[in-house]
């Protein structure tokens, strides 16, 4: 039996998050077949086709699919999935969306954000915020599952020569519509894909103070994020928000400024490869997972950290 | 309209859960439960919504042993109207949640279902969806605003990048993300009033429903430790070791 993988993508690109499902789908055995779902999407499919690791690309060219509504999407999956062993998707806000639908209309469980493959059922997950690990073995004919990108490697672009099958399926469920979206626009790299990254937490203060941080990022190549703290706080938006109920990231470099380090936040960056803290608190709890810590005032040491940098 | 809005008992989200030293589960003996931060908010935007005059009735869900009468106790004194408990044992799986929650909307036959997007104990993030597939409506997951016009309701929805707005035939499912409203604290009047409003409980077995097991918990461990690094004396320093030790820039 072959696994199935949903890609992640805008119609036009295909987005990194896919890569890493892919390489989770090849630990678990058997050929992975890739699912491109969308509108004027051709763009998506070839490079899904060039994916290294896919033996075949199912595209699915439609205006029904083309903001991957889930009730839409859902049933042109859960049609497909019936050849499948598993069905596989990012667990991007995308995949949360639509995959526990094809779940239940398959009958079966899901087995959510997985961060490791221990053989074809058995799965281990993060539970109660990342403070303790599941292994989870599936009973289920089908396996239906969301992984987290940051616990797998990306699969390699290009390399790939899949065959490539065209679905005429069309569900229009006729009971949902997109009406607009406001997306976040940045040069920097997004969160989840950043090689560094800078937060700034509660100590900033105000909104403005952010751009200290951001000239840090322009030199470094780094994307911002910022503490839940933060957000609730209306220094800046919601997407930017790292952590348990936010984006999971894990980048060679994440560092924290004026952040003090509460579990939720701690949940979604403590995978990071190096972590920087900079707080004037020296008992906040961010010291106790960083490498290098700095007990100082942010309103000094950042304007003298980008000075160096 | 009448709204039905999900509650589950979890453990108080400021506590630090520890796993058992059998890795058979985390250590639950003693911990302080609360009502999921997430369920939380998906009580205050029905009552709102009853506030509003757009609902008439909130009714309050939950599944678990009877522990979990205090959690529709507080949904009651936040300004729920009455409360369904489904006695189980042990909270079941998600899908099993999701069909126990489906009977309850074939008998009750709400409007809207406002439910958390997920608990912060298992961390699924799949109940409400797997709810819409099963009754077949439409989902609104991850809200950060609900507006209801007519016979739909338009949903911003928190997503990767930026918010994203659904419009939904009702009836349909919401999920709820954490900054669709600030939830008020029950009033000493209202937390005794909820004593006395009516609570139905009810077995898998009045609503037909057989549980039966998706998966296999084999074990729990704790995450690796970070190792707490060093402290740096300055920012001289901080971009030497940087540079040099850990050779990140």
């Amino acid at each position: 039996m072959a696994i199935l993988v949903i890609a992640e993508h805008d119609n036009s690109t295909l987005k990194g998050a896919t890569l890493n499902a892919v390489t989770a789908a090849t630990q678990m055995g058997g050929d992975v077949h890739l699912l491109v779902a969308g509108a004027n999407c051709g763009a998506v499919a070839e490079a899904g086709a060039a994916v290294a690791g896919i033996n075949k690309l199912l595209v699915a060219d439609n205006a029904a699919y083309e903001h991957q509504l889930a009730e839409n999407l859902s049933k042109l999956v859960t049609e497909v999935a019936e050849d499948y062993s598993h069905v596989v998707a990012p667990a991007t806000t995308t995949g949360k969306n639509f995959l526990p639908r094809v779940a239940a209309l398959l009958d079966v469980a899901q087995i959510s954000d997985i961060t490791a493959v221990e053989s074809e059922n058995t799965f281990q997950r993060p539970i109660y915020a990342g403070n303790a690990i599941a292994t989870v073995e599936s009973l289920d004919p089908v396996k239906v599952i969301t992984v987290r990108g940051t616990a797998f490697d990306a699969a390699a672009a290009e390399g790939g020569s899949a065959t490539v099958e065209t679905l005429d399926a069309v569900h229009d469920a006729g009971v949902s519509s997109f009406v607009g979206e406001e997306m976040a626009k940045s040069d920097r790299p997004e969160l989840t894909a950043a090689n560094v990254i800078i937060s700034g937490g509660r100590g900033m203060g105000n909104g403005e103070n952010f751009a200290m941080l951001e000239k840090i990022a322009d030199k470094l190549g780094a994307a911002v994020g910022a503490s839940r703290a933060a957000v609730d706080a209306g220094f800046v938006p919601n997407d930017m928000q790292v952590g348990q109920t936010g984006k999971i990231v894990a980048p060679e470099l994440y560092i924290a400024v004026g952040i003090s380090g509460a579990i939720q936040h701690l949940a979604g960056m403590k995978d990071s490869k190096i972590i920087v803290a900079i707080n004037k608190d020296e008992e906040a709890p961010i010291f106790s997972v960083a490498d290098y810590g700095l007990v100082a005032d942010l309103f000094d040491a950042v304007p003298e950290l980008e000075k160096l940098l | 309209m009448k709204v039905l809005v999900t509650v589950k008992r979890v453990i108080d989200y400021n506590v630090k859960v520890r796993v058992k030293s059998d890795n058979t589960d985390v250590d639950l003996a003693n911990v302080k439960m609360a009502l999921n931060p997430f369920c939380e908010i998906a009580v205050e935007e029905a009552v709102r919504l009853k506030e509003a005059g757009t609902a008439d009735e909130v009714v309050v869900v939950s599944i678990g042993p009877k522990a979990c009468q205090e959690q529709i106790r507080t949904a009651l004194a936040l300004g729920a109207d009455r409360g369904i408990q489904i006695e189980t044992e042990e909270a079941p799986e998600s899908l099993g949640v999701a069909k126990l929650l489906a009977k309850v909307i074939e008998e009750e036959q709400p409007g809207l279902v406002i439910m958390g997007k997920q608990a912060i104990d298992s961390d699924n993030n799949q109940t409400g969806q797997m709810l819409a597939a099963l009754t077949d409506m439409p989902q609104g997951t991850f809200a950060s605003e609900v507006k209801i016009d007519g016979d739909n309701v338009n949903v911003t929805r928190e997503v990767d990048g930026g918010l994203q707005t659904v419009a939904l035939n009702m009836p349909a499912i919401v999920t709820t993300d954490l900054r669709l409203n600030e939830p008020r604290y029950a009033s000493l009047p209202n937390i005794m009033k909820a004593k006395r409003k009516p609570l139905d409980v009810k077995s898998p077995a009045d609503l037909g429903v057989e549980l039966k097991a998706h998966t296999k918990l084999l074990k729990v461990t704790p995450p690796a430790e970070r190792q707490a690094g060093i402290k740096v004396a300055s920012v001289d320093e901080l971009v030497e070791k940087l540079k040099n030790e850990a050779k990140v820039i």
